[in-house]
């Protein structure tokens, strides 16, 4: 029986084309701690819930070591009509898989005549990070959350992952990346249920700014070029990105409201 | 030792081409046509989920007229091969041409070397931006291809749909006038009616983003049919 998955597919008959790198450099590459130093990496990703669905997020920066390597990299991409995904971790290897994930669903869509279900989706997410486990022990490690609305159920889903394929799945909100822990302090106060969507992004872009303020991985918005973070709400009618216009107003209204609670302060 | 019977290369060859050529004449007709939008895909085919039209990429659609078994596993090797040559270069060198050649070839080599030929004609549509340079080809049951311009139909009454719509088909015609075309080309080689049920109806439109395919059906269908 031929399979209807495109990894699958890849993995028995095309391996080359699988997202793998081989270190030619061997020990060049890494830090006294066995980290590699000259890869980039890209930094804090989060998802949220709210009324229609979900929210999924993520600055824009990557970095080498202590350089930034990238302003503008995508580290939250669309999978299909109903899911994105968001990467954190060594950028290259994130990129290809998002790339292959993306055509993974469309690839089973064709074959089968019908979409997978979100959980059918996450459960191959996980398989495929779990065929990554050797390149994430070489320190390219791959962690993406994978956010989708559910169709049959009717409301938006979160899921996490660790570098083993461990899938959980989060009931309101997660962030994960270098200052995935600061992202998900801000959450923690500014979360409620059913929250309206403005209010949603709002938190979403909060709290990679208090990410960006805390960690020195994670990029917050760059006024001067233009660059904010990518915001997409994924909801009963399908996928759709947020104006860059209408988050940087909202960063505006933010950096202007902390200036005035540093004024008051004095 | 016992010879086994001469059989001429020409008398075999006439054997399987006429063996596929009934299989097919069996099927029912696929209709293919360029309208205003895109490209317009039209089957008489009684069954709601075994397609005989789909998707295969963001601008390519496939449809198979005889066997289901056989176009079908046609249907997800074109898949294949589409999907695998856009990961490994970009999207957009994805072609109609580059799926049919190979298409040409797998059946030419089944035709000439298996014993039971593939009873199948199958077609590959691609939409552009230009109208110009849609493209549309057909292939045989023996791997011979054919680049066909405006219109074409496949399957059992194929000649006869095909005479009817040389007479009747204009360009850049809107899609309810490129159904209703199909619709009175195969009601009157076929001598049947058509009904909502047994029509499989699906577009390459050039003005969706992203993937051009889609399917109509259900409520849509009915308005365009009563349109």
């Amino acid at each position: 029986m031929e399979t209807s998955s495109f990894y699958d597919l890849l993995l028995s008959q095309y391996s080359n084309l699988l997202p793998q790198l081989k270190l030619e450099g061997g020990i060049n590459n890494m830090d006294e701690k066995g980290r590699l130093t000259n890869i980039p990496f890209g930094t804090t990703v989060l998802a949220l819930k709210y009324k229609d669905g979900v929210i999924i997020a993520g600055d824009r920066m990557a970095t080498e070591g202590y350089q930034v390597s990238a302003r503008r990299i995508e580290k939250v991409y669309r999978c299909d009509d109903y899911s994105a995904i968001a990467i954190a971790g060594a950028a290259g290897v994130c990129i290809e898989m998002a790339r292959l994930f993306q055509t993974e669903l469309e690839h089973y869509e064709k074959i089968e005549g019908m979409p997978l279900t979100t959980e059918g989706k996450a459960n191959k997410l996980s398989q495929m990070i779990k065929g990554n486990l050797p390149l994430a022990m070489q320190g390219l490690v791959v962690i993406p959350i994978f956010a989708g609305y559910d169709l049959s159920k009717g409301e938006g889903r979160i899921y996490k992952y660790d570098i083993t394929g461990g899938k959980y799945e989060e009931t309101e909100y997660y962030s994960t990346g270098s200052g995935g822990k600061d992202a998900r302090n801000t959450l923690k106060k500014l979360y409620s249920l059913n929250m309206p969507a403005d209010m949603a992004i709002a938190a979403a872009l909060e709290a990679l700014y208090d990410a960006s303020e805390e960690d020195i991985g994670t990029g917050g918005p760059d006024m001067v070029r233009g660059i904010y973070p990518t915001v997409k709400v994924i909801r009963k009618d399908g996928i759709a990105d947020i104006d860059p216009a209408q988050i940087e107003a909202a960063y505006k209204q933010l950096i202007n409201s902390r200036r005035r609670a540093i004024a008051k302060e004095k | 030792m016992p010879f086994p019977y001469y059989v001429s290369p020409e008398q075999m060859m006439q054997d399987k081409a006429e063996y596929a050529q009934k299989g097919i004449a069996k099927g029912r007709s696929i209709i293919v046509l360029e309208y205003q939008d895109g490209i317009f895909l039209f089957a008489d085919n009684p069954s709601s989920s075994l397609n005989k039209i789909s998707e295969i990429y963001d601008r390519i659609a496939f449809a198979g007229a005889g066997k289901y078994s056989e176009f079908e596993s046609l249907r997800k090797a074109g898949i294949r091969h589409a999907d695998i040559k856009g990961f490994s270069y970009s999207r957009e060198d994805v072609t109609a041409k580059s799926l049919a050649n190979a298409y040409s070839q797998t059946l030419g080599t089944i035709f000439s070397q298996e014993i039971k030929p593939l009873e199948v004609e199958i077609l590959v549509a691609e939409v552009h931006d230009d109208p110009q340079t849609n493209e549309i080809y057909s292939i045989l049951y023996d791997g011979s291809i054919s680049d066909e311009k405006g219109y074409t139909v496949i399957g059992g009454k194929a000649d006869a749909a095909k005479i009817f719509l040389k007479e009747r088909y204009g360009s850049n015609m809107p899609l309810k006038d490129a159904l209703k075309l199909s619709v009175e080309a195969l009601e009157t080689t076929v001598n049947m009616k058509m009904t909502i049920n047994n029509m499989e109806v699906a577009v390459l439109d050039r003005s969706r983003n992203g993937r051009k395919f889609r399917r109509i059906r259900g409520g849509e269908l009915e308005a365009l049919c009563n349109a």
